[in-house]
């Protein structure tokens, strides 16, 4: 479903390197996590796939579904069917969650050739996804985001990613800032919604995220490179161990 | 060696002088009236204001306005469906009163003429200050509009919509509001059309003692109107005004804002949206004054300029010696869409007391790309996502208001605006 090849890209701004020579595949039904240091390029490589202009790929590609998407605008990418649940989920102001999440999942539906959702079935889904979620239907009457605790802005971005439907979800650290019980919640909604037709990317610092989400593969990231890949073994390997011994043995 | 000499009137100037003449004997107005449109006539002899008047610099007046036309007897105006249903319409059509006005319990309603020909309205008709040009210009030509009292103690369920509504030539309109001890209203100033004209129009608001008002000046003029407008008001003791602007029209318009807190623990508020497209050039400028102490103001203003316009927003709040306690806070943010678009900001607080909290604020932002990257990484398309930010900076300040059904009939205006220029 996904195929990253000998990817490189740097920050537009100033032109650092962040992704130097990255290669990964991750099939469909897969749960692939990615593991790494600060400053290996985790997050930047969540950004580079839902396509943010602060980044520039220098060389190789990245194919989804067999082809490229690097010509193709956040927009259109979300649209294919690629969804990235945010570290920091931005807070917009003046933007009504309700109208929103509308608006994002008719654009979907138009994107299939499908007829825009009636208000009636729209508020069915919203409230079921919510309450899968334990989400108070209150605080999706506010705008975007806004005045959520960072536990609620990451169950926001998972009732999003289950109304939105999309075929590649991609997790930037959504274990960030969660404590137990919510990480047990978003975890099981993320579980809910693995099929033999969805990959997931999961980005992560800690082996407990993978305790609940439990993932097909794990790739370790290292100066914008995948150093090792293995198993569900990796990730308790790296949580004894440190990231020192791979790193060393890469080198 | 300075040789000063009368600078060469133009075309504007000319025509202007040129209509009162021919108008004189149609305007209404006993002999003070009649005496106050000969003064407010001679000021415009002396020249419209130019960038050298400080009141006017962002809007050069004498150069923006270049054609006047005449004036249109025949042309029709008609009248709009109100922005909130059932509100009680008193239209003024290509500047002239309806007699057949609704009538409701505790609300007096007068054709502004009959107080031009009884000359009980010649006080209000002096100019504020000596660079009122709006007020010299409809003081001069003003021969209608409406005179409402609404009784002490009313407190009406329905707003009461002031149209006014041109069809081309030239309107000159004055609306004047009495709002009675204890009387709550709501009250929408609406400002249309379809003409390439020019419209005056003067509105004053007196509001007595615990008076509760919320005026709504909705301005939806064609790109081929200049509207040149004023709201002036007093806030008596207890008093609450509430002031929405909502500048969506319009090939050049001003709109001035001057109020007076005139008794203690009167509040105003001020909240404008001012949308600015094409080549079209839109100001608001107020002049507030503390008069009085403990008296509280906020004021904030919200701007979109897109294409080659121009906007300006001028804030002036005056705190009088003895107006201890005042509180007053103003900002002013402006969203800017385009690269030829311009907007000036010019906050100004002047003290004389020295027991005050008083701030203000102006910042000028493009779209957060942030936000936008965010929308659009859930398939919202770059357009319709700018489309949403854009809604959202305004549509904030219009929430704030409370009241469902105006938020909801300012939203509908809102939607209006962006259909036509999204």
């Amino acid at each position: 479903m996904l195929e990253i090849k000998n990817l490189h890209a740097r920050i537009v701004d100033d032109g650092t390197e962040i992704i130097r020579g990255l290669n990964l595949t991750v099939k469909a039904g897969e749960v692939a996590a990615i593991m790494g240091p600060n400053g290996s390029g985790k997050s930047t490589l969540s950004y580079i796939l839902a396509g943010r202009e602060d980044y520039e790929v220098t060389e190789g590609d990245i194919l989804y579904n067999g082809q490229s998407i690097l010509e193709m605008d956040p927009a259109e990418r979300a649209t294919s069917g690629i969804f990235l649940a945010f570290q920091y989920p931005m807070e917009i102001p003046g933007v009504a969650t309700m109208e929103f999440l509308k608006v994002a999942m008719n654009e979907q539906r138009k994107a299939r050739g499908e007829e825009p959702l009636k208000i009636p079935e729209f508020l069915k889904r919203v409230k079921e996804a919510a309450a899968s979620l334990s989400m108070d239907m209150a605080m999706l009457k506010r705008p975007l985001n806004v005045g959520f605790s960072g536990g609620e802005k990451k169950r926001a971005e998972i009732l999003q990613m289950k109304l939105l439907e999309p075929k590649l979800c991609v997790l930037d650290e959504t274990d960030s800032g969660l404590d137990i019980d919510a990480l047990k919640i978003v975890s099981d909604g993320v579980n809910a919604l693995r099929a033999p037709d969805r990959a997931f990317l999961v980005i992560t610092h800690y082996q407990r995220l993978l305790e609940h989400i439990v993932p097909d593969s794990v790739h370790v990231l290292y100066k914008g490179q995948v150093i090792k890949s293995g198993d569900k073994s990796l990730a308790l390997d790296l949580e004894a161990n440190g990231y020192a011994g791979v790193i060393g043995e890469a080198a | 060696m300075n040789i000063h000499t009368q600078p060469q009137r133009t075309p504007a100037e000319t025509a202007l002088i040129d209509a009162f003449g021919d108008r004189l004997s149609l305007l209404p107005g006993d002999g003070a009236v009649m005496l106050k449109r000969d003064d407010a006539i001679e000021a415009i002899k002396h020249g419209l204001p130019t960038r050298r008047i400080e009141s006017w610099h962002y809007t050069d007046l004498r150069r923006l306005l270049s054609v006047v036309p005449d004036f249109d007897p025949t042309a029709m105006a008609k009248v709009f469906a109100p922005i909130v249903e059932g509100s009680a319409v008193l239209p003024v059509l290509n500047g002239k009163s309806d007699v057949k006005v609704p009538v409701l319990d505790g609300v007096t309603v007068q054709s502004l003429s009959e107080k031009l020909v009884d000359g009980s309205i010649a006080p209000g008709l002096d100019p504020y200050g000596s660079d009122d040009a709006i007020g010299a210009l409809n003081t001069a030509f003003v021969a209608d509009g409406y005179f409402v009292d609404i009784a002490d103690g009313t407190e009406l369920e329905k707003p009461i919509e002031l149209q006014n509504v041109q069809a081309g030539g030239q309107t000159h309109v004055r609306l004047a509001v009495r709002v009675g001890a204890g009387a709550k209203a709501v009250i929408v100033e609406r400002q249309a059309g379809d003409g390439a004209a020019l419209v005056s129009s003067v509105s004053q608001l007196v509001l007595g003692e615990g008076a509760e008002v919320t005026w709504l000046i909705v301005q939806e003029q064609p790109e081929t109107a200049t509207h040149l407008a004023q709201f002036k008001a007093h806030i008596g003791k207890n008093a609450k005004l509430t002031l929405f602007v909502m500048n969506a029209g319009g090939k050049l318009v001003r709109q001035e804002v001057m109020v007076k807190t005139t008794g203690e623990g009167a509040d105003f508020k001020l909240r404008g949206i001012n949308l600015l497209a094409g080549d079209t050039h839109g100001d608001v400028t107020m002049v507030l004054d503390h008069a009085v102490p403990h008296t509280t103001s906020t004021e904030v203003i919200r701007n979109v300029v897109t294409g080659k316009a121009r906007g300006v927003f001028q804030g002036r709040i005056n705190v009088h010696q003895y107006a201890q306690k005042t509180n007053a806070k103003m900002a002013c943010n402006t969203l800017l869409l385009s690269d030829d678009g311009e907007f000036s900001t010019k906050p100004e607080l002047e003290i004389f007391a020295d027991d005050v909290v008083c701030g203000h604020g102006a910042t000028v932002t493009e779209i957060d790309h942030d936000h936008l990257f965010y929308l659009m990484a859930r398939g919202v398309d770059e357009k319709s996502a700018r489309g949403l930010l854009v809604k959202a900076f305004v549509a904030e300040v219009i929430e704030e208001l409370d009241d469902e059904t105006i938020v909801e009939a300012l939203e509908a205006r809102l939607d209006e605006w962006f259909v036509t220029h999204g």
